[in-house]
């Protein structure tokens, strides 16, 4: 039974790593799709808007699964069309990272758009008027400020975000969830009860992961409050 | 693209099989998760730490854990349990874990009750104090209190919040697919992409129809916010 339980440990680091990299992604887009919204370029607000907007109406499930079985024929088809003739495997684990991380990107959009729309205008035009390039005034002006009024929603997306990795089980990638219900399947008659102690195995790992994740983040949420004082009643 | 797969009566009927237990799956989990919230919810907020803690200890594991692994626990946990297997064909209570649907449906009905506890309680605790103190000063009683004054107008508070929650349910149903023998919208995609290997029109459609439940969804609550948070609205005079 042990080694049951430490190959669905060593899937741990699996999903350690689609979440952190599907994290990088979705930051990334999360910041140019919040900074397009917010331009006056009106194709880029209509771009981010429409991703924004599409992503968060369908679920994870579809995207991925429309993601990583069409990108496969997608890709395959324009290689051909260039004339490369080999077919080509997407790899499930970057598939993974780019989808969840492109899913993840829409809310952010909205998390980031609301924390920079929440720091007063006039700090970025003083910010311009002493010199400043746009990037300057970003870099000093609204980031910092903005990571304390996002944290709260950025919060919330990386849980569910976290959460979602599940899903890349389903896609084929051997993650802990894929490793438990196929050791669930393997030790039946073996270990009595084995799918129900596996996967309570496994959501126990998620719920130390959402653990330490909350703790984290509220140590972070403190040190980015610290110059602001809270309103009391 | 040859969508006109997708059109032809068998997929077209796939489709609406699959979008009959995915609403089915619904509104099944959003009722009984619904109802069984409420109770929840007050004992959330209790003062009584007895009463408080199994409950934050509820919500903050199946709030904690992926709904994936809430299914499969349910599914292959239990559904293959050899108490429950040995019992499922002459007890009426173990039988339900026969039933794909069933087995589904409670995960999915336990999952939204727990945030549904969560946005109750948070509704509850915001409800200004000097309301609870009229009713007192009137002589309500604790019971009464909570019947007549605050329940009413959290539940009212909490509807924005609950219409995110309704949405994200749907979204959910879409991991039904992951139980054999259970059609649902993805379902229905998901054996169309392996029959025809067409990942663009199956799952394009899928999406369509959730992006289209969705909208709907979110013009309800809209009708729903206007009649009973109508209190709330800006002012248009």
């Amino acid at each position: 039974m042990n080694a049951y339980l430490l190959n669905i440990l060593q899937g741990s680091v699996l999903v350690v790593q689609v979440a952190l990299g599907s994290l990088a992604v979705a930051v990334v887009l999360g910041l140019a799709g919040a900074m397009a919204k917010l331009s006056a370029h009106k194709p880029a607000v209509w771009l981010a808007t429409v991703y924004s907007t599409l992503i968060r109406g369908i679920p994870d499930l579809v995207l991925m699964l429309l993601i990583f079985y069409g990108g496969q024929i997608g890709l395959n088809a324009v290689l051909e069309a260039v004339g490369y003739t080999d077919y080509l495997e997407i790899d499930p684990f970057l598939a993974g990272v780019l989808t969840i991380g492109f899913i993840y990107g829409a809310y952010m959009t909205e998390t980031f758009r609301g924390a920079i729309l929440a720091i007063p205008k006039g700090q970025m035009e003083a910010g311009r008027a002493y010199g400043m390039s746009a990037l300057q005034v970003f870099m000093r002006i609204t980031l910092p400020q903005m990571v304390r009024l996002a944290l709260p929603g950025f919060t919330n997306n990386w849980l569910v975000l976290m959460k979602a990795t599940a899903l890349v089980s389903l896609l084929g990638l051997q993650d802990m969830t894929f490793l438990a219900k196929q050791a669930g399947a393997a030790a039946r008659g073996e270990i009595a009860n084995a799918p129900l102690l596996f996967f309570a195995f496994t959501g126990f790992i998620y719920l130390m992961f959402t653990t330490v994740s909350l703790v984290a983040l509220r140590q972070l949420e403190k040190k980015y409050s610290m110059g602001v004082r809270r309103g009391s009643f | 693209m040859e969508f006109e797969v997708i059109f032809r009566p068998e997929n077209l009927s796939l489709f609406w099989e699959g979008m009959l237990n995915s609403l089915a799956l619904l509104v099944a989990s959003l009722v009984v998760g619904g109802v069984l919230a409420l109770p929840l919810a007050v004992a959330r907020v209790s003062d009584n730490l007895l009463i408080s803690r199994p409950v934050w200890l509820f919500t903050y594991v199946l709030r904690g854990t992926p709904l994936l692994i809430q299914v499969y626990l349910i599914y292959y946990g239990l559904g293959q349990m050899e108490y429950i297997q040995a019992r499922w064909d002459d007890s009426w209570l173990w039988k339900w874990f026969k039933e794909p649907f069933f087995c589904a449906a409670l995960a999915f009905s336990l999952n939204t009750c727990a945030y549904t506890v969560e946005l109750l309680a948070g509704a509850i605790r915001d409800t200004a104090h000097g309301e609870i103190e009229a009713a007192q000063a009137c002589g309500l009683s604790r019971w009464a209190t909570m019947r007549r004054i605050v329940l009413p107008s959290a539940m009212r508070r909490s509807l924005p919040g609950y219409s995110n929650e309704v949405i994200m349910m749907l979204h959910s149903t879409s991991l039904a697919s992951a139980v054999p023998a259970l059609l649902d919208i993805t379902g229905a995609a998901r054996s169309i992409y392996s029959d025809f290997y067409l990942p663009f029109e199956a799952f394009i459609t899928a999406g369509a129809i959730y992006a289209v439940m969705t909208l709907a969804l979110v013009a309800l609550f809209r009708l729903a916010e206007r009649r009973w948070l109508a209190h709330l609205q800006a002012r248009t005079h």
